[in-house]
């Protein structure tokens, strides 16, 4: 005859938010991964500076129309981002669809400034190391910023159609997080490409 | 069928078994992969030894050699170690932790089809005369655009692509499943060794493989586009590559090696019949091994001319390595000699080959961490007895332990002793007689990575030595293939708990059910079955409708929710495969990227899309995070 006392889960919650949740863990190994990508691509970016002769090499530094422009652009998107976020804590459906079509509308607006972006760096990845570097640290943050933005699509559709449960509405924070990081990521990469070429 | 018995099951037949997100099932075809490669890696050596077992041989040519070399060394790391300790650890942790399935069940399944891609494609390349060719680390400026034409090198490269972002998938599974799913009771200072191992572990990989993720992908772009990152006539650098990978390699390592100190501290204390002696200081040696690491990676370039000061910085750091290893070997010696009186089981012999070997790897490593003799040292066969003394003493050796150790709870059945020590006399004899001569000949000015020598060297009776020994290690994998397989055809059954050991895995079914535990035990100590009356409790009410896992909290494991986890599905097999196209195809066209990614981003909304039948279920048992009611264990129930 067994004397066990038992521990009775059956009241728990069956979904939580922050980093209660193992999709916030999961988001995170994500972002460390990734910022560490983007850190090891802009130390390579300062090594290859400190060989050069004379930096940019060979080019005029990229133009700051589009590459700030963004910039402004995405750390505006960050209001709709926290208040989809926030709505998403709350499991206020309405909310979650509006404020996540405002950040859609965000991210569309950023991908097109970034083909603009693209196109006033004054270089190309073929000419230089410089040109490489620069090409390769603007296209690694564009592939962050399409994945997400494809991401939110993707959630905002399930939004409308279902079939939703609650444990979407923690899909709906964590994709928020993961824009945070993208709008993060980018201003050391804004600070690399445009600015230290012209301060420094 | 009881319900949690048919909610765990896979279908049957084939759909069933590609759609599975079983852990155990996944990592039992990730280990044998792995194994496969190891073992074709291996007779790529035995094809090397036969050539260097006669001075001026021609049995291959210079060109086929540069492949055997780069492909048996790329195999070696990148689809044997890393993925094989890796492997073990999806196996084994969810079941040391005490809970039903890693955190991202279906990201498992994906990563290991990726895993199995990525080695396919690289043997198949490396049959069809498209094997890598400018060495495992493949430097610049020979695996540049100039100097490697063709595709090999673009093969290789992807294969890095391929593996890391395996391991990568790998390493997240570990760290959440071991942060956030153990069994109610286990804190921090309770979570077995080898949890603890393959944490830092996991860590050290989050943080190396992206730099030879960009690395590698700067190296295809070089080839493939034209892009300049390693060229210095257009201002770039070839040193760059060396940094980046060894800023990597060096790390990677001890991603193989760690593991492997975390099996050797899950298996003393079982035949020692005591705990492990100093856990903390354990620990501490882990997680400063990690720390050391990555700061040490400038040795593999002592001879490219760095200034002199930093030369003196990685030499210390180097040898400094030394301090958490020797700590290490002192507990484990203190185990063993303070337990009880030890049988020599094949698992304890091979911990005891570990010794042995890796303290001779051990001993030259510090030499070759000293700038100075490094120079004198540097590409000779003194490096490659080096590196093959701490990386399969270092981690063969406690693997084949680890085998030993865990089959009977994986497969239910027990190997054989006496194979068992066949097994490993041969590969320890084997070892020693095909490696320590390389000591000599590297001393000797023998360079590494040469197709042929000629006869005036006097290099020839010390490699034909050496190619004997390499045959002897191969007759000691074939045993172990035959333990394997006669074991499982007609092994004696095992016992749920063979070797009396204290750690979570042992308290379930050999081999555990699907679910892994019927009831989750709480934990009250480190040595949790070595308790009395254990388990004093269980968990209940676990969810059975869908598959379900306790979440606990990350510091004192108090439970916290019920995870929803995925069911069976054919979607991470087919976004893998969309990813392999996509892998593929940038080897051959820089348009690939953008064309091959719509199966991609198809395949994945496929995978996370809810089906309605899953959604109701859910719904059913749905309990809002404000309406649940939360119970934490009194302090009384979580001491022993």
């Amino acid at each position: 005859m067994s004397t066990r006392t038992t521990l009775d889960v059956s009241r728990l919650p069956t979904y939580a938010f922050g980093h209660r949740s193992l999709m916030w863990w999961g988001t995170a190994g994500m972002i460390v991964i990734e910022g560490t990508l983007f850190a090891i691509g802009i130390v390579a970016y300062f090594y290859l500076r400190g060989i050069a002769q004379e930096w940019p090499l060979s080019a005029p530094p990229p133009d700051l129309l589009y590459g700030t422009l963004n910039t402004i652009i995405l750390l505006l998107s960050g209001i709709p981002n926290q208040l989809a976020a926030k709505a998403g804590e709350r499991e206020d459906l309405g909310s979650v669809r509006v404020w996540m079509l405002v950040c859609i509308v965000f991210a569309v607006a950023v991908q097109v400034v970034r083909i603009y972006e693209f196109g006033a760096l004054n270089t190309h990845w073929s000419h230089n190391a410089y040109g490489s570097i620069v090409f390769a640290l603007l296209t690694l943050h564009t592939v962050h910023l399409v994945t997400d933005f494809v991401d939110t699509v993707v959630l905002e559709v399930l939004m409308f159609t279902g079939p939703l449960t609650g444990r979407r509405f923690v899909d709906v924070c964590e994709n928020a997080g993961y824009w945070w990081f993208v709008v993060a990521a980018w201003l050391p990469i804004y600070f690399t490409l445009y600015l230290v070429p012209r301060l420094f | 069928m009881s319900r949690l018995e048919s909610t765990w099951a896979d279908s049957p037949g084939l759909l069933g078994a590609l759609s599975t997100v079983d852990h155990k099932r996944i990592a039992i075809r990730y280990v044998v992969t792995s194994l496969v490669f190891f073992v074709l890696a291996g007779f790529l050596a035995l094809v090397m030894r036969t050539q260097l077992a006669r001075a001026d041989n021609h049995l291959v040519g210079p060109d086929l050699y540069n492949q055997l070399f780069s492909m048996h060394g790329s195999a070696m790391m990148f689809l044997f170690a890393v993925p094989v300790m890796e492997a073990v650890a999806l196996y084994l942790i969810p079941l040391m932790v005490g809970t039903r399935n890693v955190a991202f069940p279906r990201l498992n399944a994906y990563g290991y089809w990726l895993f199995l891609f990525g080695g396919l494609m690289s043997f198949t390349a490396f049959a069809l005369d498209i094997g890598p060719e400018a060495g495992w680390f493949s430097y610049v400026p020979l695996a540049g655009p100039q100097y490697s034409p063709g595709k090999r090198t673009d093969f290789w490269a992807q294969l890095i692509t391929f593996t890391e972002v395996a391991a990568l998938i790998g390493a997240i599974q570990i760290i959440v499943t071991v942060f956030k799913m153990r069994a109610p009771g286990m804190t921090l200072s309770r979570l077995p060794m080898f949890a603890w191992a393959m944490l830092v572990t996991a860590f050290m990989i989050m943080f190396a493989m992206p730099s030879v993720m960009l690395a590698s992908t700067f190296l295809i772009t070089d080839r493939l586009v034209s892009t300049q990152f390693f060229n210095p006539a257009e201002g770039g650098d070839v040193l760059l590559w060396q940094h980046m990978f060894w800023f990597f390699g060096h790390p990677e390592v001890y991603i193989i090696f760690v593991p492997a100190l975390g099996m050797i501290s899950e298996i003393l204390p079982a035949f020692a019949r005591r705990r492990v002696v100093g856990y903390l200081g354990l620990v501490i040696a882990l997680v400063s091994i990690a720390f050391l690491s990555f700061g040490l990676w400038v040795h593999h370039m002592f001879t490219t001319g760095l200034p002199p000061l930093g030369m003196s910085f990685f030499t210390v750091a180097s040898i400094m390595i030394a301090l958490p290893t020797g700590l290490q070997i002192f507990c484990w010696i203190a185990t063993l000699a303070t337990g009880e009186r030890v049988r020599f089981a094949t698992p304890i012999l091979f911990v005891i080959g570990f010794f042995f070997i890796f303290i001779i790897g051990g001993m030259t490593g510090i030499m070759l961490g000293a700038s100075t003799l490094d120079q004198q040292l540097h590409d000779s066969y003194f490096v490659v007895a080096h590196l093959h003394y701490v990386l399969i003493g270092g981690a063969v050796f406690p693997l084949f332990a680890g085998f030993h150790y865990w089959f009977p709870k994986i497969t239910g059945r027990q190997l054989s002793e006496t194979l068992g020590r066949w097994n490993f006399w041969l590969l320890f004899v084997g070892f020693n007689v095909a490696f320590f001569p390389m000591h000599i000949l590297g001393l000797e000015g023998m360079p590494r990575r040469m197709y042929t020598y000629s006869a005036a060297s006097g290099w020839e009776g010390l490699n034909l030595l050496s190619t004997l020994g390499a045959l002897v290690i191969a007759a000691s994998v074939l045993v172990f293939v035959c333990n394997v397989v006669v074991t499982l055809l007609r092994g004696a059954r095992a016992a749920d708990n063979p070797w009396g050991a204290s750690g979570l895995e042992w308290a379930t079914a050999s081999p555990p059910p699907a679910y892994n535990f019927a009831d989750i035990p709480v934990v009250r100590s480190r040595a949790p079955l070595w308790e009395e009356n254990f388990p004093a409790a269980t968990v209940v009410g676990l969810p059975d409708l869908v598959p379900t896992a306790l979440v606990t909290r990350l510091h004192d494991a108090q439970p916290d929710h019920v995870a929803l986890l995925p069911t069976p599905s054919p979607w991470p097999l087919l976004a893998a495969i969309a990813t392999t196209v996509l892998f593929i195809g940038t080897i051959f066209s820089p348009w690939a990227l953008i064309w091959g990614s719509v199966p991609v981003a198809i395949t994945l909304i496929g995978w996370f899309w809810p089906s309605p039948d899953e959604a109701r279920r859910h719904r059913e048992i749905e309990i809002k995070p404000d309406e649940a009611e939360q119970r934490e264990l009194a302090f009384g129930e979580l001491s022993s």
